[in-house]
């Protein structure tokens, strides 16, 4: 078996079982856990369109923070969009979804992806400086934080090297491109990537309490 | 071997022209990446060279790389360079049958010992060897006793390769390559299915020419043919850069000649020459005719995943394994999150 065999294969196969296991350990136990009590009377009724509100206000920055998080929050948009872009419309990736969904749709052009991923890298590499060089921001991360933004990285820098080559063999970088997701793939469930599945239901959850409690969101 | 006409009477003879000989020699050049000053010493080389005595063996084999070497002979200057050789068996080709054919092999492999090349195509069966014999001699006995002698041998074709088809699972007749078999002889692979009949040749020509075989991959293939992908030469690669691809074999992405990727071509992780030399005298190679490449040059292409399948389709196992994982995942979440609970109720009392 080459390294590009047991990538396709066997890493790739214990990525998916980890990746599903964690997702659904993590889900079902926050789900599952006991609502606070809340004792002081509601402000306002809360409830689902509370929860949407905030999921729609907090896509964007609250006038007041917008001179401290603006810069930050265009870098993370300009990330998540690469990473969209490059995950979703590089058409070898529509063929890979295409395996276990049955359908695809149209791509975009490789020159295209290429921007993106390059534009996702920048962004990536300007969030991390911005995580080192702000004493704050530094104080508070740890661990979780770096390997995250390692592990989310990776498969854009390899991904990006299968076409540029530089003396490796194609099949040899494609292995690594795949090893490189199958590491995030077995990471994403249980660090702070853990929001590509919680996002929405922790943001929704947080306008339901604040809505409740009569803040402003 | 000393009586044999050189191979410059030979094409005489056969009444190549001088201008046809030299654009061989200056093509050979070109495809082994040799400069163009090798090229006078490829044709004096060739010129005055002994007809090399050559043993074919074919052992677990369809006979199509005999037959894509033989298509590609009668008009062209290679198959006369090819002729020019001493083919001293080849029990598809030869005349001699039986104890005659063999008294042939026995008669070549003493009268050129230790300068003979033994050309192989076929694997060889290693589970039983009634699977596969010649004149009541088993594949792998002729094999070890041929290659005694041989100054070089050559795996002609993915079977003799790698095992190939033969060997592919469940691979019924344990069927290994030369190179599982044979490790104290020079080996070059000559991979495909079949090898493509100008990569064949020009291993021929330089052994002729330089008495030595060419330089070679980790594989063990000619590294002139096989060293780079059939995406990268390939000519419908700029449709593969603007992301236009044939959906089907009839769309109008398929008549316009896009890129095939999506069709499940193996181009990109296949090292061989078919996009630069092409086959039959250079007409096209079975992506340019609208194929997607198989990846026939390369090990295990057979159990390589479906030919039709995207090569970025991947291989997660099976659902009830993914299901397992999620009732697992699920088991976990619930232990969790009662953990959990009793915490809660403790800080809770704790108030």
């Amino acid at each position: 078996m080459d390294l590009l065999e047991f990538a396709r294969g066997p890493a790739l196969q214990a990525a998916a079982y980890i990746l599903v296991l964690g997702t659904i350990w993590r889900f079902v136990g926050i789900v599952l856990l006991k609502e606070k009590p809340d004792y002081s009377e509601p402000r306002k009724s809360g409830g689902f369109p509370a929860a949407l509100k905030v999921i729609y206000t907090r896509s964007f920055t609250a006038k007041p923070f917008k001179a401290a998080t603006m810069y930050p929050k265009m870098m993370a948009y300009v990330m998540h969009i690469g990473l969209f872009a490059v995950l979703f419309l590089f058409v070898p990736h529509i063929m890979f979804f295409k395996g276990f969904l049955g359908f695809d749709w149209p791509g975009l052009p490789n020159s295209v992806i290429f921007f993106f991923g390059v534009a996702a890298i920048v962004s990536g590499v300007a969030l991390l400086v911005r995580r080192l060089t702000n004493p704050v921001l530094r104080l508070i991360s740890n661990f979780d934080d770096y390997f995250s933004w390692f592990v989310t990285m990776l498969p854009f820098v390899t991904g990006l090297l299968i076409p540029v080559r530089m003396g490796v063999r194609f099949e040899t970088l494609l292995a690594i491109h795949i090893l490189s997701v199958a590491l995030l793939l077995i990471w994403l469930p249980f660090g702070k990537l853990g929001h590509t599945f919680l996002v929405f239901i922790t943001r929704g959850t947080t306008g339901m309490v604040f809505e409740r409690r009569g803040a402003k969101t | 071997m000393k009586n044999r006409p050189t191979v410059g009477e030979i094409l005489q003879a056969k009444g190549v022209s001088r201008r046809g000989f030299m654009k061989y020699c200056a093509t050979t050049a070109s495809i082994l990446a040799l400069p163009p000053s090798m090229i006078p010493r490829i044709a004096a080389a060739i010129e005055n060279a002994r007809r090399p005595s050559v043993i074919w063996l074919s052992f677990q084999e369809c006979t199509g790389c005999t037959e894509s070497l033989t298509r590609s002979a009668s008009p062209t200057v290679e198959g006369l360079i090819f002729d020019a050789i001493s083919l001293d068996y080849h029990h598809t080709l030869q005349a001699a049958a039986g104890d005659q054919a063999e008294a042939a092999r026995h008669a070549a492999m003493e009268e050129n010992d230790g300068g003979y090349l033994v050309l192989v195509d076929g694997s060889i069966p290693m589970s039983n060897p009634g699977y596969s014999t010649i004149a009541g001699i088993s594949n792998v006995d002729m094999l070890k006793e041929t290659v005694a002698g041989a100054a070089a041998v050559v795996a002609i074709g993915s079977c003799a390769a790698y095992g190939g088809i033969p060997g592919a699972d469940p691979n019924p007749t344990g069927a290994v390559s030369v190179s599982d078999l044979v490790t104290d002889k020079p080996i070059v692979n000559v991979p495909g299915c079949p090898p493509i009949p100008m990569v064949m040749t020009a291993v021929l020509t330089q052994f002729l020419t330089f008495g030595a075989l060419p330089e070679l991959d980790k594989l063990g293939r000619p590294l002139a043919f096989y060293g780079q992908t059939i995406h990268d030469r390939c000519s419908r690669r700029p449709f593969y850069e603007q992301g236009r691809f044939a959906e089907t074999f009839d769309d109008e992405g398929a008549k316009a000649g896009w890129c095939l990727y999506k069709l499940g071509c193996k181009g990109p992780i296949t090292y061989n020459a078919c996009a630069t030399t092409k086959w039959n005298s250079g007409t096209s190679f079975p992506i340019e005719s609208g194929h997607p490449c198989l990846g026939c040059s390369e090990p295990n292409f057979w159990d390589g995943g479906g030919f039709y399948e995207p090569l970025s389709t991947g291989k997660f196992g099976s659902g009830e394994r993914l299901a397992g994982a999620a009732a697992a995942g699920a088991a976990l979440g619930v232990a969790a999150a009662a953990a959990g609970r009793r915490k809660q109720s403790k800080f809770a009392e704790e108030g």
